[in-house]
């Protein structure tokens, strides 16, 4: 049954590695055609939505879907709030605790250096937690002693203090011993000694002991050695628990789509601290809703305003700022101009010109954040905005208009046929296959112009339609490096503590999650992932997890499909690259 | 005759390696049989990603203009003894006083520079332009495979298995095609770490039915065979080298260790991002700021790479590319917007340096492109082309750049 699905296969891709023959072009089209048109076995169907609607089956899954019928079991899905919470995914996301947190009481929480100091002399308030207050309050005390001295090498292990601390026979332990005796060792000095140590050791070794520390030592550990990242990394860390624990696995799908279609680089900046909410906040309540709310939510986010530049874009008769002295004066910024249209709604092909990246930059001047570096909200300023007429795809928008200005241009890209079709094209990319066949996006497009651009009815247009069904669709995705990791702790039932030592695999697949420069986004095509370099991640990723060495993530099931085979040999195959 | 041989031995041991069958003293003896055969020419390729600000880069200090539109970011007239101002090359260009390492190349005659060259397509997605300088075919969204791969020269009897490699976790557009190429993170790295394991992957993507990634295994665990006799030294950079630290650093020093041992690399390619610089782009002098930032990094790399590989340069030439250039003007917020037309830098012993190539176009009003980005006067295939021609020795240009007639410059 499987075979007749790898010769199609083969028959596809035969043409596809032969890249530059254009003549058979033509040839090959027809033939991808006709594979969407076939359909695969029942025996299969599972499979295919289980592959293509969470981050991978898990042992038992297949049975479960079988059990409910998939059309009721994808129902369930695309209404995930009739699904109750895996409630080991909030056991295991308890200890994040930024994830819920607003971006102003995460700056206040986790500051950097420069707001240690602010804090310090006042500028800027201390923490409300007691607790967070005094750990401040310490970090102050030490960058003042720190004042004095001459090379403060920031990663340098401070070898004179760590002398103090342990005794030889402790820091050889520390050097040579397993894990589990240098956290002995690290556990048996007080929490004052603790926290000396924390700052003196090389961070490899703080790696190491917080990849065995228990869930709230491990937090005292991250925090000493740096606040402001524990922000990222409970970002990170979430995703990949969220891909392998919810049992909304759909939801998670999509948040992560939608975030990487309106991507922000975490290390942008003031972004460090606005996308957690963005995420949480403006993602994730509206991934199967209107187009039209996620574009808006997303447009008035300080998390996107920031990254694309807009809080600073200002029209070319407004004011200059107030007490500014000699600072020059701002102008538009067409940055989240272009971007909205080229990347948001659109398309690159969409039929926009350079004069209309232009008047879309000037009907959202104004569009700013209120204390960027505090967290910040979004603001409209009037006195920033470029008050006269403009013109948005050939659409007149009168002079004197305000905010409003820039709702009407997203009310009329959300409504437009190319943002119809670039987002169905987008999302069949993948659900359905790299090159997805254009009857099914015509489709699709069609049902978001009828339904006012509702996702959920879109994405039932695609799991409604032969082609997802198909032999051209089967299995014919290469994963993602998320999609990778996810579904092989998933397929092993692994048991993940901390998901840090995951998320770096991550990255070293090649996709470090929330660390994409550019606006576009990861590829959202398979093509991306398969070279050299990436196939080898996957199968050293592979052998180190099902030989329980991925650090933080217990697996017991992994058993090689002979005696004597190194485990871990399933995972690696070109089998389970693909979905 | 011998050569025969080679070719035929070649082609057994590799269908044997297809099928998993190959002993490895077999592929070790293949490749060492000529390891030091002539030595081959070598392109780098480097690309900027994210738009970098070619004029203040390559600043045209001898143009009123520049000034007139960059109140707040041009960088300074020279002037003798400033480390604020830009360097100056020929009395009308200078490079940004960050550059300073690539200033010795460039006197000596290694270094030449093209300016106002670019991509010809009026796009100002930074993802369509470089898609576009990718795959060489600008305006053509259906080419699947990239300039690189198909300019590598025709195989001669056996080929290395990393003739072509990209520094990082992914294939660069430009490298992808139907020649093997790989993409490598580390040299160190580079190997599956459990020997039994790894015969035996080798021979479950020997066997998959997935043609590519049949392809991309069989690739791949060529070039770590290939690998393995070079990753267990370290690397010492000659000439007292240090790299400045980061990726792009770690990249070039790379190149250089797989040039050097002599693996049989035709093509290399790093990139370098993080040029789009919308806000903020210069800092309160010259030298400060993002721009600054990143080009002495960029700068000291380059310069690295040229000291590192010594007398090797004589057989390899960098060329320097980057998506599109921004506005002349500069935007509201210190920053620059999207525009057209960039410099590129060429650099290697045989290059004819120590010159600024390309006609300058002019920055009033009416010589600008769309009245707002420096005009486009060379096409980077011009550059590209010469290079693949004259210095690769690759004379199937309308492979390489189809529809299109590279004009050299005269650049090597």
């Amino acid at each position: 049954m499987r075979k007749q699905a790898w010769l199609a296969l083969a028959s596809v891709f035969g043409l596809a590695a032969f890249p530059g023959i254009y003549a058979y072009a033509d040839k090959k089209s027809a033939a991808q055609t006709r594979q969407f048109f076939r359909q695969i076995p029942n025996d299969q169907k599972i499979d295919q939505a289980l592959n293509r609607l969470t981050f991978g089956p898990r042992p038992g899954d297949a049975a479960q879907v079988r059990a409910l019928g998939f059309k009721k079991w994808i129902d369930l899905e695309l209404h995930p709030e009739r699904i109750p919470q895996n409630p080991m995914l909030a056991e295991k996301l308890k200890t994040l605790d930024t994830l819920t947190m607003s971006s102003e009481q995460l700056v206040r929480n986790y500051p950097t250096p420069q707001m240690v100091k602010q804090m310090a002399s006042g500028q800027m308030p201390f923490p409300s937690d007691p607790e967070r207050r005094m750990m401040i309050q310490k970090m102050v005390a030490k960058a003042e002693r720190k004042q004095g001295d001459t090379d403060p090498a920031a990663n340098a292990p401070d070898m004179k203090k760590l002398n103090e601390i342990f005794t030889p026979q402790q820091l050889r332990t520390l050097r040579t011993g397993t894990p589990q005796q240098r956290l002995a060792v690290f556990q048996s000095l007080t929490k004052d000694q603790q926290e000396d140590a924390i700052e003196a050791m090389p961070p490899p070794l703080r790696q190491n002991l917080m990849q065995v520390a228990p869930a709230e030592m491990r937090r005292r550990l991250e925090l000493t050695a740096g606040p402001q990242q524990v922000v990222a990394r409970d970002l990170m860390e979430a995703k990949l628990l969220r891909a392998i624990y919810s049992s909304r696995q759909l939801e998670e799908v999509l948040d992560d789509f939608w975030f990487n279609h309106f991507n922000i680089f975490l290390d942008k900046g003031a972004d460090r601290y606005l996308v957690t909410e963005y995420e949480h906040a403006v993602i994730r309540p509206r991934v199967l809703g209107k187009f039209r709310d996620l574009l808006e939510a997303t447009a008035k986010s300080p998390a996107m305003l920031f990254y694309l530049d807009n809080w600073q874009s200002v029209g070319v008769e407004a004011p200059p700022v107030r007490g500014g002295g000699n600072r020059p004066r701002r102008g538009l910024n067409e940055n989240y101009g272009r971007e909205l249209l080229e990347l948001h709604t659109l398309g690159v092909d969409g039929g926009y010109t350079q004069k209309d990246v232009t008047e879309v930059a000037r009907c959202f001047t104004g569009w700013t954040i209120d204390q960027p570096q505090r967290g910040g909200t979004f603001l409209f300023n009037p006195r920033l905005h470029d008050k006269g007429e403009k013109t948005v795809l050939g659409v007149k928008i009168p002079a004197g208009g305000g905010i409003e200005d820039g709702e009407k241009v997203l009310a009329i890209v959300a409504r437009h046929p190319a943002t119809a079709h670039f987002i169905s094209k987008k999302l069949a990319m993948r659900f359905v296959a790299d090159e997805p066949p254009p009857s099914l996006v015509d489709r699709m497009a069609q049902t978001y112009l009828k339904s006012d651009g509702d996702v959920r009815a879109v994405l039932k247009t695609i799991f409604d339609s032969k082609e997802f069904w198909s032999v051209g669709a089967y299995r014919s995705k290469m994963k993602s490096p998320l999609e990778m990791v996810a579904s092989a702790v998933r397929a092993v039932n692994g048991d993940v503590d901390y998901a840090f030592a995951l998320v770096n695999q991550v990255a070293q697949l090649g996709q470090p999650l929330y660390r994409k420069q550019e606006p576009t986004g990861y590829s959202n095509s398979g093509q991306e992932w398969l070279n050299s370099a990436g196939l080898l991640a996957r199968m050293n990723f592979a052998l180190q997890l099902a030989d329980n060495r991925v650090p933080g993530v217990k697996v017991d099931s992994a058993k090689p499909a002979k005696p004597g085979d190194p485990a871990g040999m399933g995972l690696g195959s070109p089998e389970f690259q693909k979905h | 005759m011998q050569q025969n041989r080679h070719i035929f031995l070649r082609n057994s041991a590799l269908a044997m390696v297809g099928v998993g069958t190959a002993p490895l003293w077999l592929e070790r003896a293949l490749y060492a049989a000529d390891a030091p055969s002539p030595r081959k020419k070598i392109l780098v390729a480097i690309f900027q990603r994210g738009a970098a600000d070619g004029l203040n880069i390559v600043v045209p200090h001898g143009e009123k203009a520049y000034y007139a539109m960059r109140p707040t970011i041009a960088v300074p007239r020279p002037t003798a003894g400033s480390a604020d101002a830009a360097i100056d090359l020929d009395g009308f260009f200078g490079l940004h006083p960050s550059l300073a390492p690539l200033k010795p190349i460039y006197e000596q005659q290694h270094l030449a520079i093209v300016d106002a060259a670019g991509s010809p397509d009026p796009t100002r997605s930074h993802f369509d332009a470089q898609d576009y300088m990718e795959s060489g075919t600008p305006g053509r969204k259906a080419t699947n495979d990239g300039w690189m791969n198909r300019a590598l020269p025709k195989d001669q009897g056996k080929v290395s298995p990393v003739r072509a490699v990209a520094l990082g976790p992914v294939l660069p557009r430009a490298m992808r095609g139907s020649r093997p190429a790989i993409a490598l993170q580390s040299i160190g790295g580079f190997q599956v770490r459990n020997a039994v394991a790894a015969k035996q992957f080798e021979q479950m993507y020997a066997e998959t039915k997935d043609p590519v990634l049949a392809a991309t295994g069989r690739e791949t665990f060529e070039a770590v065979s290939m690998l393995q006799s070079i990753q267990r030294q370290p690397y010492v950079p000659a000439n007292g080298t240090k790299y400045p630290r980061g990726r792009f650093g770690d990249s070039l020093q790379q190149i250089a260790q797989l040039i050097k041992s002599d693996v049989g690399v035709e093509m290399a390619f790093a990139d370098v991002g993080g040029w789009d610089h919308h806000v903020n782009e210069m800092g309160p002098r010259a030298s400060e700021g993002q721009l600054a930032t990143l080009l002495r990094d960029y700068g000291q790399a380059l310069s690295a790479f040229w000291t590192d590989m010594g007398d090797r340069m004589q057989d390899v030439v960098v060329a320097t590319m980057s998506e599109f250039g921004r506005t002349a003007h500069e935007n509201g917020n210190r920053g620059t917007d999207h525009g057209h037309a960039n410099c590129m830098f060429v650099m290697g012993g045989a290059v004819k340096g120590g010159k600024v190539y390309g006609k300058w176009p002019g920055l009033e009003k009416e010589q600008l492109y769309e009245e707002r980005d420096l005009a486009l006067t060379t096409d980077f295939r011009d550059v590209l082309g010469e290079l693949v021609s004259h210095h690769m020795g690759n004379p199937t240009l309308n492979g390489v750049f189809p529809g299109y007639n590279p004009k050299f410059l005269g650049l090597v």
